[in-house]
């Protein structure tokens, strides 16, 4: 579904993803792992062409986004989740998710504001709060309705369980399942490998941006030592 | 009591189109985070075309339609400049997107004269609106009342498509990260024009609908420009509630400022504004503005370094030819090659403010006019020497900068910018104001130099002495750990202030600096002149300064000179035609989008790029 090949990502003189290649299929959740600054950001930020790459190319479903404006990626059906949670916390939350709102697409779910507030049950009670207002994991699950809300066939999630309490980091992992079950495709960005572990078909791991890992979580639990070398636990 | 609530209802009437214009400016901010200087331009076409379209047009429907087209024709206009102007700059430092709006007034005050001719035009009374009603006994013109009734109309439905539609969603978002509006799937494009498209609508409509009140001229844009910046100032940017009642304050003071204080009326409001800020620095309804996302001066270049050898050897050589002028000139290349000499030393003294102090000054015309007036006023009203006189115009305007200064570098940014534009406004009035000292609008005349600077070639001397010293000064405080310290509260702030440099007072020092230089300069121009008038201090004087810094290029030191060299000299052919505002207008635009760093930085390039082939 979506084809990363050989890219090389720069801010400016700093070169950050070095020829970074892997492939996600239909259906999956591939948690992207590393640690802090190997360039996780990055690769969705160079997914969504919000970081341009300098070479290599990005296809969806078939389809060469690379330089595309970031706007037409989003429509082709990419959603986006950063990871600073970048919620409009002027706008309330029905406002956020108005703000997301795209058109039906073939093949994906149609969300409305209705269903998103039962896979989010605290959202409902707070529709009408500024997003300010909201408590970090409140604030994560409206960035993830907001996306959802433009009906996307495939889901950059940017570290879902940072900074927010274990029990919200609990409900998120049944929602990631609940999506993957709805035919959702996911990409996945991880430090936190029990998270990882709990909704993820597939792993790649990159460090310094580039690929040290790729393969099913199966296989990375049978390596402890790759485990070890490029990710914190 | 009648009489009061009249003056009331006439400041509410007033509020209208102040509002209209300043919420537009507002709401184009919040999303592009362009401080559309070009805005007064909008509502003065609007006022234009409103009244050719009340000349064609019959009857009530006539006016009332005449209105609201015009709106609509100077929003179309709006989009074309959007399209053609802004967008190529969007991502351009914060004073390239201004320079380019300042491109965008002077080709419109052009295309208007061409249009409608110099003459104001008196606006037409609204058909079945003619006369007065008596409110208490107080005469209350119709058309007041119909405008008091317009505006909260017009307000609410602003409102409502802000608070509560898509549109106004997207918009809202987008004040606050549109790169994420972006990443959601709305293209940011469309969002842009169209609310530039919708903020230039309202100030055209505001212009329309003052016409029967003020007919339409060519002065008009910067006339508003001042008041919409500070109801803009006041209630802070972004906020349409704040742009009301901002409006209202400063309409029903100004009001009661005519009755009550004819000659101070401007000051009045500068008082309300002043006090506002004390209070509240970002306005009544207003929050801290981060200084644009690409910074106001564009990202940090390559140090600067002291000239090299080379370097030093062309300037000397440089001036022993223009120390020998007086040989081989005529007289009248001696008199353009002084008025060069003092606008060198004026742009330069804005150059170092905005290029190493990073603060950008609307409004510096304020002290190249204010050190004029020191002088003019001194031999006037002193009958005092002429060196006296001199010497006294740069501490004038020094201290002028040194107490302006320290209200305005409280803020940053936009903030800082229409504070130090709305000061230089306050000046203009005060002079302009106050004709039995100042002379008003017929300036103050005879203002010679001495008997032995009398000769244009010693005063040619004299000014290259005061002008190429000037510039070294600030060339040399520049490299001096103050200017260190200045440049590193312009990188960052916080780091500036971790490294135990009080930020505000460094800047504050660099604007009083730059303001004796700016009224050294002024001195050098009165005495050059042997006259100075209101216009020294007007705001198209500071543009003039501020282009000539961006076409000079903000990030060489010896961006200031050769600028101010080029534009004197491009004004000097150009003003010998009819309409060379157009012209220069459109030669800003292609400067801003074709070469944005600037003749020297554009130069330095080829030259390095020269040197990379050869080696
Ligand atoms: N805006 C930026 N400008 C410059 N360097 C950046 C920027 N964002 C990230 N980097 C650098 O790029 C590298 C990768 O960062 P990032 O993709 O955010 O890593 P991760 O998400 O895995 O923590 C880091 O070394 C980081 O310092
Ligand atoms: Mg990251």
């Amino acid at each position: 579904m979506l084809e990363v090949d050989t890219i090389n990502s720069f801010y400016g003189k700093a070169h950050v993803l070095n020829d970074l290649s892997f492939s996600v299929d239909r259906g999956q959740v591939v948690a992207l792992l590393g640690r802090n600054g190997a360039g996780k950001t990055t690769t969705m930020k160079s997914i969504m062409q919000m970081v341009v790459p300098e070479t290599g190319r990005v296809s969806f479903l078939g389809q060469d986004i690379t330089r595309k404006a970031t706007h037409k990626v989003a429509k082709l059906g990419i959603g986006y989740v950063p990871e600073e949670r970048r919620i409009f916390t002027d706008l309330t939350v029905m406002e956020n998710m108005e703000v997301g709102r795209q058109p039906p697409r073939d093949g994906a779910v149609t969300w409305t504001e209705d269903m998103l507030f039962d896979l989010f049950p605290n959202l409902a009670e707070r529709r009408q709060n500024r997003g300010k207002a909201l408590s970090g994991g409140e604030q994560q699950m409206l960035t993830i309705a907001r996306t959802l809300m433009g009906n996307p066939s495939f889901v950059l999630l940017d570290e879902p369980s940072e900074g927010i309490a274990p029990v919200i980091v609990e409900q998120m992992v049944n929602v990631i399942r609940q999506l993957k079950a709805d035919g959702l495709t996911v990409l996945l960005s991880e430090q936190n490998l029990h998270f990882a572990q709990a909704v993820a078909d597939a792993a790649l791991i990159i460090e310094g941006g580039e690929t040290k890992f790729h393969g099913t979580l199966e296989e990375l639990n049978a390596h402890p030592e790759i485990r070890d070398a490029y990710l914190a636990v | 009591m009648g009489f009061y609530l009249a003056q009331v209802l006439t400041g509410l009437a007033n509020a209208g189109a102040l509002f209209m214009v300043a919420s537009g400016l507002s709401l184009i901010f919040g999303v592009t985070r362009i401080v559309n200087f070009a805005h007064g331009s909008f509502y003065m076409i609007g006022a234009y075309i409103g009244y050719t379209l009340m000349q064609v047009l019959p009857g009530a429907v006539g006016f009332w339609g005449a209105i609201i087209l015009a709106g609509v024709a100077v929003g179309l206009v709006g989009l074309v400049v959007e399209m053609l102007v802004l967008r190529p700059v969007y991502k351009a430092p914060e004073l390239f997107q201004l320079v380019a709006t300042f491109g965008v007034i002077l080709v419109i005050q052009d295309l208007a004269l061409l249009i409608w001719g110099p003459e104001d035009l008196l606006g037409p009374r609204a058909p079945g609106l003619r006369g007065v009603v008596r409110i208490m006994g107080e005469p209350i013109p119709k058309y007041d009342i119909a405008l008091l009734v317009i505006t909260p109309f017009v307000a609410l439905g602003l409102w409502y498509l802000i608070a509560r539609t898509r549109v106004g969603v997207l918009v809202r978002a987008a004040t606050q990260d549109r790169e994420m509006v972006g990443a959601l799937g709305v293209n940011q494009a469309w969002l842009f024009s169209g609310v530039f498209a919708l903020g230039t609508a309202l100030a055209g409509l505001g212009g329309a609908l003052q016409l029967p009140k003020g007919g339409a001229d060519l002065l008009m844009d910067f006339n508003i420009l001042t008041s919409v910046f500070v109801v803009v100032v006041i209630g802070g940017m972004g906020s349409l509630p704040g742009a009301y009642l901002a409006a209202v304050i400063i309409s029903v003071v100004n009001v009661f400022g005519v009755t009550f204080l004819p000659q101070s009326t401007l000051v009045l409001i500068f008082v309300v504004m002043v006090l506002v800020l004390m209070i509240r620095p970002f306005g009544l309804f207003g929050r801290e503005e981060v200084a644009g996302e690409h910074g106001q001066v564009g990202e940090p270049e390559t140090p600067i370094h002291p000239a090299g050898p080379r370097v030093r050897l062309l300037v000397a050589v440089g001036l022993v030819i223009l120390a020998m002028l007086p040989l081989y000139g005529s007289s009248f290349s001696l008199v353009l090659a002084t008025d060069i000499l003092i606008f060198c030393l004026f742009a330069a003294s804005l150059h170092f403010l905005l290029g190493i102090g990073g603060l950008v000054s609307f409004g510096h015309a304020a002290y190249f006019g204010g050190g004029a007036y020191v002088a003019a006023l001194l031999v006037t009203h002193a009958n005092s020497p002429m060196e006296l006189a001199f010497l006294l115009a740069p501490f004038g305007a020094g201290l002028a900068a040194l107490i302006i200064g320290w209200i305005c570098i409280r803020l940053t940014g936009v903030y800082f910018a229409m504070l130090t534009l709305a000061f230089a406004q306050l000046l203009w009035s005060l002079v302009f104001q106050w004709g039995e000292v100042t002379g008003g609008d017929d300036g103050l005349v005879n203002i010679w130099p001495s008997e032995w600077l009398k000769a244009s070639t010693t005063f040619y001397i004299f000014t290259l002495i005061f002008t190429v010293g000037g510039i070294l000064l600030m060339r040399h405080v520049a490299h001096s750990p103050f200017g260190y310290a200045l440049r590193a509260a312009r990188d960052s702030e916080r780091r500036a202030e971790a490294t135990g440099i009080n930020t505000k007072r460094v800047r504050w020092m660099a604007f009083t600096l730059a303001g004796v230089m700016a009224g050294l300069a002024g001195g050098l121009f009165v005495f050059s002149k042997g006259s100075v008038f209101p216009n020294e201090l007007e705001i198209a004087r500071s543009f003039d300064a501020l282009i000539v810094v961006f076409l000079g290029g903000v990030k060489t030191l010896a961006g200031g000179v050769v600028g101010g060299a080029f534009f004197k000299g491009v004004e000097e052919i150009l003003t010998r035609f009819e309409y060379w505002r157009l012209a220069l207008g459109l030669l800003i635009i292609f400067v801003v989008i074709v070469a944005p760093q600037g003749i020297v930085g554009t130069l330095r390039n080829m030259f390095r790029r020269h040197v990379k082939d050869e080696t």
